[in-house]
């Protein structure tokens, strides 16, 4: 439809590229004015707008003007914007997205800003700024949060069962009969007549509370469903990572997990697929529907928000390799390849990797900024709301983390694998059918 | 129409001579009137579809160039499991939703026919349709919940087992196209009434004073002639139902498993989603193929351009 649009818009983006390549000398417009800038996590507005206008104090000729969509219309609306030549200057990137972003052409490289102005990357969480380096070796964006998973509980029904927090910190997982943590969810679900899942009578049929929450089949990534189990067992999703070119879908270990894992619907400890469409796993948790929910570091505010609900969070279960596992997943601010004012957005981009503007953010206590002395600002900032993050944390400081997978084709790969993972978790389908969709996610890669 | 025409000619029999200055005049005049029309059109359905059917023989992801790939795309569709299944769902959808929706709105076009002579109650049979599309299917996902929803509240409380309208493959169709029916029949209704209003009430009077019981004067008189609104109403109800797309993309999106997938919620996934415009347009023009098939058939056998009441 806007054939002739992409046409300048490539012509800009790549006048834009040789300006930036040349460094320096440019018109006085690039570096002033106002720039756009887009997050789409609404809990993160006031943190951001507070970086806003302490940027503009330092530079009183750009202001920023932040837009905060929601994750379902954000990436169409920039999609649409690429095409049409009205993208953000700055916005809020995924590690799930920004590959296709790269293949487009749609992103400006930050390497020579990064070399001119000395920004320390050694400041970042180890790992986090090298998820930023495309497959071409060049930086597309300065880390800005990290995530990682845990487990959230409701402290009232744990403590009716007999289950206390010590024991919680102290799961152990495999795949063969759930250990000490299917036990454990099997204790905390409780059926209509009051039996538990775990003694003679249970009737799986009618049950009142869940031991587990369910969120969804986790379609390939399974970033807050099971890839904290199967992590521990030495599996991984993708041949390497970044960048990987095979997916591991089909390997034995892995559908062995995911196996255990839809088991303990058929058990009766945790919902069926078919009941989490709609009212979110956080509601049904508030809702007393279920006792344990694995779930992001980004759902913190929202699982100790409830009013009248007390929520404890414990960290994973130790698995397989005897140790605990979590996806690590960061978050960056990226440059839109066809912005009219490059200088203006690359030195606010380093304003928001750099510890000025994340201890803004720390103090908020929403998420855990990169830099790592401003994410243990934030943990303080959460003791001070009474929030024990520590389970989230310690994935981290004990280096029991693996990367959010990194691949081109991600939507592809998404539009395979959910209707096959959901068959598999809804009971129609065993695990070895993803051996199937393994081979067709691979095709893609040919 | 034809009244009005003939209503129009007496100016021209006074003034025979100016006849054909003033048909000229006229061509002016309506093209004038037509070119808002016809300017969007050409510029929001021609040129796109036109556009469309090229992109079908591309490979584009709309951020590149298209590519040039022949027939790869409707050779790839043809072998799609995902796409058969998509016509199935949709077939499933349209079959639902018709059958439903036209019995319903007949049977409400004849009450307010006969019965409902109250503005205010013919007026509340359209409210429904007043609701944007997306709200009205956000607001049953809402009461239709498993969880918390009012009506699996209200199943459970008389001891039976509660159904997960939207997640389980059997409900999930069939939920969607109860909605859409009780979206649509306070409407379609409307249409069907003014065909009833149109048929001449001596007609009436006649089977009564010739003894016809109400069942044969609906069989034999009403049915008839209301056969060009009816093909006009089944022909938009139709091409409306196969496009299905919002009710689907703000509660199941495709899903469980491909149980929601239908063709027009697959032709968004694969163009919008997966970036693949070419593969997306290839299923669209598809559709757009199926669409026309049926409305074609339709004409020809429901003789929806000619009426019976001459």
């Amino acid at each position: 439809m806007k054939k002739k649009t992409i046409g300048s818009l490539a012509a800009a983006a790549a006048a834009v590229l040789a300006l930036s390549a040349c460094g320096g000398g440019s018109s006085a417009e690039a570096g002033k004015g106002e720039i756009n800038y887009w997050l789409w996590d609404a809990n993160q507005l006031p943190a951001y707008k507070q970086c806003a206008e302490d940027f503009t104090k330092a530079n009183p000729d750009i202001t920023v003007k932040v837009t905060q969509r929601g994750w379902d219309d954000y990436w169409g609306t920039l999609t649409n914007g690429f095409v049409a030549g009205t993208a953000p200057d700055v916005f809020t990137d995924h590690l799930g997205k920004y590959p296709e972003f790269i293949k487009n052409k749609q992103l400006l490289a930050l390497d020579d800003a990064v070399a001119k102005d000395n920004v320390d990357t050694g400041a970042y969480n180890a790992g986090l700024a090298d998820l930023w380096v495309g497959e071409d070796g060049k930086r597309y964006g300065l880390p800005k949060d990290w995530d990682t998973i845990a487990l959230f509980y409701n402290t009232k029904l744990a403590t009716d069962a007999g289950v206390s927090a010590a024991q919680m910190a102290d799961l152990t997982w495999n795949p063969d009969d759930g250990g000490s943590y299917e036990k454990t969810i099997a204790h905390l679900t409780v059926d209509k007549n009051g039996v538990r899942g775990d003694e003679a009578g249970f009737d799986k049929n009618n049950v009142e509370v869940y031991g587990l929450g369910l969120t969804g089949s986790g379609s390939g990534q399974g970033q807050t469903e099971w890839s904290y189990l199967t992590g521990t067992t030495g599996w991984t999703h993708t041949d390497k990572n970044p960048w990987g070119k095979k997916f591991n879908y089909d390997d034995p270990k892995f559908q062995e997990s995911i196996d255990w894992f839809a088991g303990l619907v058929e058990k009766g400890y945790m919902p069926k697929l078919e009941t989490t469409v709609g009212a979110s796993m956080a509601d049904t948790f508030a809702a007393g529907k279920s006792v344990i929910n694995a779930n992001g570091s980004w759902m913190i505010g929202q699982y100790t928000g409830y009013k009248d609900v007390q929520v404890g969070i414990a960290p994973t279960p130790k698995g397989v390799s005897g140790k605990r596992a979590s996806m690590y997943n960061g978050l960056a601010d990226s440059i839109y390849a066809g912005t009219k004012k490059p200088e203006a957005a690359i030195k606010w981009v380093e304003y928001l990797g750099s510890t000025a503007c994340q201890d803004v953010v720390a103090s908020k206590a929403v998420v855990f900024p990169a830099i790592t002395t401003s994410a243990d600002k934030a943990v303080e900032a959460f003791k001070a709301k009474g929030v024990d993050v520590t389970a989230f944390s310690q994935q981290v400081d004990d280096g029991t983390t693996f990367l959010f997978p990194i691949a081109d084709n991600a939507a592809k790969v998404d539009g395979i694998m959910k209707p096959a993972m959901d068959a598999v978790v809804s009971g129609k389908a065993p695990a070895s059918s993803l051996t199937a969709a393994n081979e067709q996610v691979n095709a893609l890669f040919k | 129409m034809t009244t009005l025409t003939r209503n129009a000619s007496p100016a021209e029999q006074v003034l025979p001579g100016t006849r054909r200055r003033r048909g000229r005049g006229d061509v002016k005049i309506a093209l004038f009137f037509i070119a808002p029309a016809m300017i969007g059109f050409v510029l929001f359905y021609l040129v796109p579809t036109l556009r469309g059917i090229y992109l079908s023989f591309t490979e584009y992801s709309i951020l590149g160039e298209p590519e040039w790939i022949g027939v790869a795309n409707y050779q790839a569709i043809a072998k799609d499991p995902l796409f058969w299944n998509a016509l199935g769902v949709t077939t499933q959808y349209v079959l639902i939703n018709i059958v439903l929706q036209t019995a319903l709105a007949l049977g409400l076009a004849l009450l307010m026919h006969r019965v409902a002579k109250s503005t205010i109650i013919r007026g509340a049979l359209l409210l429904p349709y007043l609701m944007a599309n997306v709200i009205a299917a956000l607001l049953w996902f809402w009461l239709l919940d498993y969880q918390i929803g009012i009506v699996n509240f209200l199943i459970d409380s008389i001891g039976l087992p509660k159904i997960a309208f939207f997640g389980s493959a059997e409900w999930a169709i069939p939920t969607q196209a109860l909605i859409n029916t009780w979206r649509h029949m306070g409407y379609t209704a409307l249409l069907i009434f003014a065909g009833l209003q149109s048929i001449p009430s001596h007609l009436y009077e006649v089977a009564n004073l010739d003894g016809a019981s109400p069942m044969q004067t609906f069989r034999k008189i009403t049915l008839p002639l209301l056969r060009p609104v009816l093909a006009l109403v089944l022909i938009v109800t139709i091409i409306g139902s196969f496009q299905v797309f919002d009710t689907v993309a703000v509660t199941t999106q495709g899903g469980p498993v491909n149980a929601s997938r239908v063709l027009q919620f697959y032709i968004y996934q694969k163009a919008f989603t997966e970036s693949d415009f070419g593969y997306g347009s290839a299923l669209a023009v598809i559709l757009f193929a199926i669409l026309a098939i049926v409305a074609f058939i339709q004409m020809k056998f429901l003789k929806g351009n000619e009426s019976d009441l001459d």
